[in-house]
């Protein structure tokens, strides 16, 4: 894998005592979308804040366009070009959504701060109504894209990103995803933990299963999808039903009893 | 039609300019299956949290098992058998994951002194059930290995699972699941589908729930409540509210009306 962009190899990391990483390697190229699924606890929330550099590896390398960053601070990784939004605590609540978009533009030079803010409002229109608005009184689902849009508009080249669709509406959802197919076509590099198996790994080009904090299963999303083992120790759907479940109908509606 | 187990009527709850509820009424029937959904920003968060009285409603009541407690705290609520679970639990991170639950068990004969004095058989064996129902429940939620770790080393999924075990733990009557399956396996979300589907059966448990996830809202739930804009905006059966044309402009999208 000579083109990637970021690459992880046999990381292992955790808190205290605690291993919750025993050696993972992934790899991600410009313009591509990797979902890292697997059970809770598999540790993947803990990859992505070890390649942000919040928690130092114990053993590994990370690389990251062709340097090793292994343990380079977060905010120099941000001006470098690799940015994060994580799970939760992801927005300022007190301050509106175009002074947390105009944070997000510090590491920018200032004449492209206003024009990139203003990019992120034609992205995302939800937020462009909303602007003088204090994140605080925003709903889950708002709050989520204004966390991504943030991370956005930093202009990165990498993108991790932390369950992206967790507490969405089914609406929202296919907001966020249409755009990070959006980001994905401007050729930025998209690593993302999601719970919504299925939705993410039918968008993702390759996936990566990780389970008791090590590599479980790699592929592109469909050969993942197509798994049976896969399907029915992550995906939790039989595997008669996995094959028809790339269209979003329900799997199946049991009458009340 | 049987007297409900939760009855809102006309509730209304702002924050500052922004009327997050504004005059929600709503049923729960008895050992059903109801399921809260709509747009974010609803309100269902917020109705949750005036329901389960951790934040009090301006106006309108709520009536749980055909008593007020509109007016009353929250852990009154949670001791007459109404529980909730967080959308974002706090678990007590100093504290062993197992203790986290034990602490849900509902009369703790063993923390009266009286208790422990006239009858220190019984309070021992209370506790003694009390932990093996909280193994079991650990074992359910996949946390059996945590079981003596601080809460603090779980993940953010394991501590959405740590608080499952806890609400069942309590022993509730009503529970209110806030998104139960944002950020759980869906492999493990399946298992707890069923056994909320047990509970129901084998002790007509009863459940409302807010959840995104529309397979399991469609494939677990009896009725479907849909709120939009502060209000109850539609409810009924799965298969009328996912046909209902309000339902399909303001939350569903086209891909679900088929």
């Amino acid at each position: 894998m000579s083109g990637a962009l970021l690459e992880v190899a046999e990381v292992q990391a955790g808190y205290g005592e605690a291993l919750v990483l025993r050696g993972v390697s992934l790899s991600a190229s410009a313009g591509e979308l990797v979902a890292i699924i697997g059970p809770n606890g598999a540790g993947k929330s803990t990859l992505l804040k070890v390649i942000y550099g919040l928690l130092h590896p114990e053993a590994g390398v990370i690389r990251y366009a062709d340097e090793d960053v292994t343990r380079v601070r977060p905010e120099r990784l941000t001006r470098l070009g690799l940015n994060y939004v994580p799970q939760l605590a992801n927005v300022f609540p007190s301050l509106s959504i175009a002074e947390n978009l105009l944070v997000g533009t510090v590491s920018l030079p200032r004449a492209e701060r206003r024009p990139a803010v203003n990019d992120m409002y034609g992205q995302f229109p939800p937020l462009a109504e909303r602007r003088r608005q204090r994140a605080g009184t925003l709903s889950g689902g708002q709050r989520k894209l204004l966390a991504i849009a943030r991370a956005l508009v930093t202009r990165p080249k990498v993108l991790l990103l932390d369950e992206p669709s967790a507490g969405l509406s089914p609406q929202a959802v296919e907001l966020v995803f249409e755009q990070l197919a959006a980001v994905k076509h401007r050729g930025i590099a998209i690593v993302m933990v999601e719970q919504n198996a299925h939705r993410a790994l039918t968008l993702a080009d390759r996936g990566y299963v990780l389970d008791m904090g090590r590599n479980a299963y790699e592929g592109t999303g469909q050969m993942l999808l197509r798994n049976p083992k896969v399907a029915e120790l992550y995906l939790g759907r039989s595997t008669a039903a996995s094959s028809s479940t790339s269209t979003s109908a329900p799997s199946g509606m049991s009458a009340p009893t | 039609m049987t007297v409900p187990i939760l009855a809102v009527r006309e509730v209304v709850r702002t924050f500052g300019g922004l009327r997050a509820v504004d005059g929600a009424s709503l049923d729960v029937e008895r050992g059903s299956i109801t399921a809260l959904i709509g747009p974010n920003g609803a309100g269902k968060s917020t109705l949750f949290n005036v329901v389960s009285g951790f934040l009090p409603a301006e106006r309108g009541s709520v009536q749980f098992e055909e008593r007020r407690i509109d007016r009353a705290a929250s852990y009154r609520i949670a001791q007459r058998g109404l529980v909730r679970t967080f959308q974002v639990p706090r678990a007590l991170t100093r504290l062993s994951v197992l203790d986290n639950v034990l602490l849900a068990a509902p009369n703790h004969s063993g923390e009266r002194l009286r208790g422990l004095l006239l009858r220190p058989a019984r309070a021992r064996a209370r506790e003694r059930s009390a932990r093996e129902r909280a193994e079991e429940l650990l074992a359910l939620v996949r946390l059996e290995e945590h079981t003596h770790d601080y809460a603090g080393v779980l993940s953010g999924g394991q501590r959405k699972l740590l608080d499952f075990a806890r609400v069942l733990m309590a022993e509730p009557r009503l529970v209110l699941l806030d998104e139960p399956m944002a950020g759980v396996n869906p492999a493990l979300g399946r298992q707890l589908l069923e056994h909320v589907l047990q509970l129901r059966a084998a002790e007509g448990m009863t459940f409302l729930f807010v959840e995104h996830d529309l397979d399991v809202v469609m494939e677990a739930s009896d009725r479907v409540i849909v709120m939009n804009e502060g209000r109850v905006i539609a409810s009924g059966t799965p298969a009328e509210v996912r046909t209902d044309s309000r339902v399909v402009d303001a939350y569903l999208g086209a891909a679900w009306s088929t």
